[in-house]
């Protein structure tokens, strides 16, 4: 008895927890967003990252009773999750006994839980990063409590409870992001691309919030519980319709729910907005891509994984899709030129690798969970990085840059680790979560994604190697070469915009509040992998499934044992050998022989073209929208807006205004006219009672 | 002497007062001919009193409300002819067709 208190009284201080962990970013939100950020930015800053610092101090004592409360009995928490409050605020009833209620909860799950720890500590890091980045910037005041804003939607939709929850952070996530890429608002490359990231990811959630609703009343409710039962696959998998309009509400619920998260995590060919998201502030930038935002389309996948495992068609999209987006997008990146542009696409690509895990399916789930995991400590150093390199020379363009080595030795280093993270090298980071990657694919026998996964692999350790030698090794080259001399005196002006000739070149040197972030961010980027392996191992697994029997035991217990049952020991082989000959190749391009950016051009000058031009997506999308949409469907649906909805209009406000003259004519401040008027009335009212009417 | 006739007299008084409201130009004038429509009223009441079939047995009840109304009028046209006595002041005249203060 006194124990069920104990847990009572824990799991109260748990919900409480809960609640500071969203109240906090969210009060950092409100306090400098209306009130400290007018008086004074640096004060807002720092109090926007004492909140966060408070943030991720709650979210490390959650994860600890997580630990202690729920992983510990394994018994007593079956599918390791802990709800901690759940309240209903609007419930619909859809027809006796059937509620349909919206409700905001905060669940805890081995994913949830981690996602709330990599998002706090992220966003706390990048508070700390912006001090220094922001410092001369006059929208400074603007920018912490938009930060803040953005990790609280985070937040809230990593815990979500159910899909509306999700659907509401969701949307949240997408504003927040659109006033932060756009934050540069007098700059109209950033106005273009926040409507750019706006539209197109608004465009994917119409048909999540379609997929959501079908999902969610065919199933009869939105809780995650319900939604990864058993119950809920089967009542939706059924077909409706007849004919071409014949279609499973399984595969047309998941499919509509997949869309939005492939707008969200900007896969192919949804893809466009997210490059552009760079003109954001580079924090903005690296939350965006490393825990916000991008990764919330991974993670709604692998959150409703159960019920996306039952439509094997949703899966093979989201397979494709996946691995389509990582080779393509490792491909673009490899001719880039502008710093953030090239991590931009970097994103792109581990953002398919994981969604491709997800897509094929069974445990593959756990290796795309890692990798999210990995991936954002070192994509977060390398656009923090990237931050200090853009201070340092003015300019995002790798042609600027070049030399810098010995001026930024601690962001060399940082950086050196998280190139070899992201680029598979035994023992960082990201070489353990892209092995189980690879081992999931191929154990899973999707050789078509696991191939793709290899390619992948080799181009993600060129092009970031690439980045590496153009940045740091070799002469310096542009107008960032004058700037050798310290103390040249014009101070930066804190924008990461390309600048022109005519801004005068500024000292180069590490700020401490610049450099801590990268540095801390260092020891995860090359810890995480060896450290986290087996704890992602044994506890981000399907546990409903897990417990429901049904042969998964087995499946887990083959791949798991890393190389061992499935019979491809030589699979972490190869896939080193691939990296490294992808970095010795860049290496031999542009750190020894120092060929610059535009090298393979020369050799291949059609295909490098293509590959600059980013396989003309854009201008596809430029075509379709001008030519096509706007010819043959803006026009017509102007004219008919102007001739026919708007003349319809013009008639009846006509009329009314006729009616309303000849009213007029009575109201001409005459009493005794309007006493005519009211007896006339009731003569009118005497009459038709009178006659019976 | 019967209902309809006290009606009829009624309706005529009411009519008279009702023309000559919207139409006198007057301020006093037309206070005079919205007395009289209440008058009229009244004597709705007592015929209904003296005659109806439902107030048998209380004819004092019509004359007691009539009663009460004239005092209450009486009270309100002491209140209208101070207003009347302030236009006057105000305006140096009472003709209703130029008190068009209404007109917004």
């Amino acid at each position: 008895m006194a124990e069920a208190i104990g847990n009572g009284g824990v799991l109260g201080l748990m919900g409480m927890i809960g609640y500071g962990i969203l109240a906090l970013p969210f009060l950092s939100f409100l306090v400098n967003g209306l009130w400290l950020g007018r008086k004074s930015a640096k004060a807002s800053a720092w109090t926007a990252t004492l909140l966060m610092a408070m943030t991720l101090i709650l979210a490390v004592f959650l994860a600890l009773y997580y630990r202690g409360q729920v992983l510990m009995h394994p018994d007593a928490h079956p599918d390791r999750s802990l709800m901690l409050w759940d309240h209903s605020w609007m419930s619909f009833a859809l027809e006796p006994g059937t509620v349909l209620a919206a409700k905001f909860g905060f669940l805890l799950d081995p994913i949830s839980m981690m996602m709330v720890l990599v998002i706090s500590f992220i966003s706390f890091l990048v508070n700390l990063y912006s001090i220094g980045y922001m410092k001369d910037d006059k929208g400074a005041g603007r920018f912490f409590p938009l930060l803040a804003f953005f990790s609280f939607t985070m937040l809230g939709l990593v815990v979500s409870s159910n899909l509306a929850q999700t659907f509401f952070f969701w949307e949240l996530v997408g504003a927040a992001s659109y006033l932060l890429i756009g934050f540069w608002y007098a700059k109209p490359s950033a106005v273009a691309a926040s409507k750019k990231a706006f539209v197109l990811t608004r465009l994917a959630d119409a048909f999540f919030l379609m997929g959501l609703l079908v999902t969610g009343i065919v199933a009869g409710g939105f809780d995650f519980a319900r939604l990864n039962g058993p119950e809920a696959a089967d009542s939706l998998n059924h077909t409706v319709g007849g004919g071409i309009f014949a279609c499973n509400l399984l595969t047309l619920g998941t499919l509509g729910i997949y869309l939005g998260a492939w707008g969200k995590s900007a896969m192919f060919p949804f893809h466009v907005w997210l490059p552009d998201a760079m003109e954001g502030p580079t924090p903005v930038s690296s939350l965006i891509h490393s825990a916000t935002m991008v990764v919330a389309g991974v993670y709604l996948t692998a959150r409703l994984f159960p019920l996306f495992s039952a439509a094997e068609h949703t899966l093979r999209v989201v397979e494709f899709t996946g691995a389509f987006t990582a080779v393509f997008a490792a491909a673009i990146a490899c001719a880039q030129t502008d710093l953030k542009r090239i991590l931009a696409f970097s994103t792109l690509s581990q953002l398919g690798l994981m969604m491709f895990a997800l897509g094929t399916g069974g445990e593959a789930y756990t290796a795309s969970m890692f990798h999210i995991f990995t991936h954002a400590f070192f994509k977060c150093l390398l656009f923090l990085s990237a931050g200090v390199v853009i201070h340092a020379v003015h300019g995002n363009d790798v042609r600027d840059a070049g030399g810098l080595r010995k001026l930024l030795p601690r962001t060399y280093w940082s950086t050196l680790i998280a190139v070899l993270a992201i680029a598979g090298i035994f023992p960082f980071a990201g070489f353990f979560s892209k092995e189980e990657i690879l081992h999931a694919a191929f154990a899973s026998g999707r050789y078509g994604a696991f191939l793709a996964g290899l390619a992948t692999s080799a181009l993600t350790a060129f092009y970031m190697s690439r980045y590496f030698f153009l940045v740091f090794h070799g002469k310096r080259r542009g107008h960032a070469a004058l700037a050798t001399a310290p103390g040249a005196g014009a101070s930066h002006d804190g924008r990461g915009q390309a600048e022109s000739d005519s801004s005068g070149p500024g000292p180069i040197h590490e700020g401490f509040l610049m450099t801590l972030p990268i540095v801390i961010l260092a020891v995860p980027s090359a810890l995480a992998g060896w450290l986290g392996k087996d704890f992602f191992r044994a506890q981000m697994r399907l546990w409903p499934l897990d417990s429901m029997g049904e042969g998964a035991a087995g499946l887990s217990h083959g791949i798991h044992v890393a190389g061992g049952a499935s019979g491809a020991e030589w699979l972490p082989i190869v896939a080193t050998l691939l990296a490294v000959s992808g970095m010795a190749v860049s290496w031999y391009w542009y750190g020894m022989k120092n060929r610059g950016p535009g090298f393979p051009g020369r050799i291949a000058p059609a295909w490098y073209r293509v590959l600059a031009n980013k396989f003309y997506v854009d201008e596809a999308y430029l075509f379709l929208a001008k030519r096509v949409a706007g010819r043959w469907i803006a026009r017509p649906a102007d004219w008919i807006e102007r001739h026919i909805v708007n003349g319809a209009f013009d008639w009846v406000t006509g009329a009314l205004r006729g009616i309303a003259f000849l009213q007029s004519l009575f109201h001409n401040g005459q009493i005794q006219v309007y006493i005519f008027v009211a007896l006339t009335g009731l003569v009118v009212l005497a009459l038709t009672a009178g006659l019976g009417f | 002497m019967n209902l309809t006739t006290c009606l009829m007299l009624s309706a005529a008084l009411f009519a008279i007062g009702a023309f000559g409201l919207v139409t006198r130009r007057n301020l006093i004038a037309a206070l005079m001919s919205l007395e009289l429509m209440v008058i009229a009223a009244l004597i709705n009441f007592i015929a209904f009193a003296r005659f109806g079939v439902h107030s048998a047995g209380h004819p004092e009840s019509g004359s007691v409300f009539a009663l009460f109304a004239v005092a209450v009028t009486a009270a309100e046209m002491a209140l209208a002819l101070a207003i009347v006595i302030a236009v006057h002041r105000q305006r140096k005249h009472l003709d209703v067709r130029e008190l068009d203060g209404l007109h917004g």
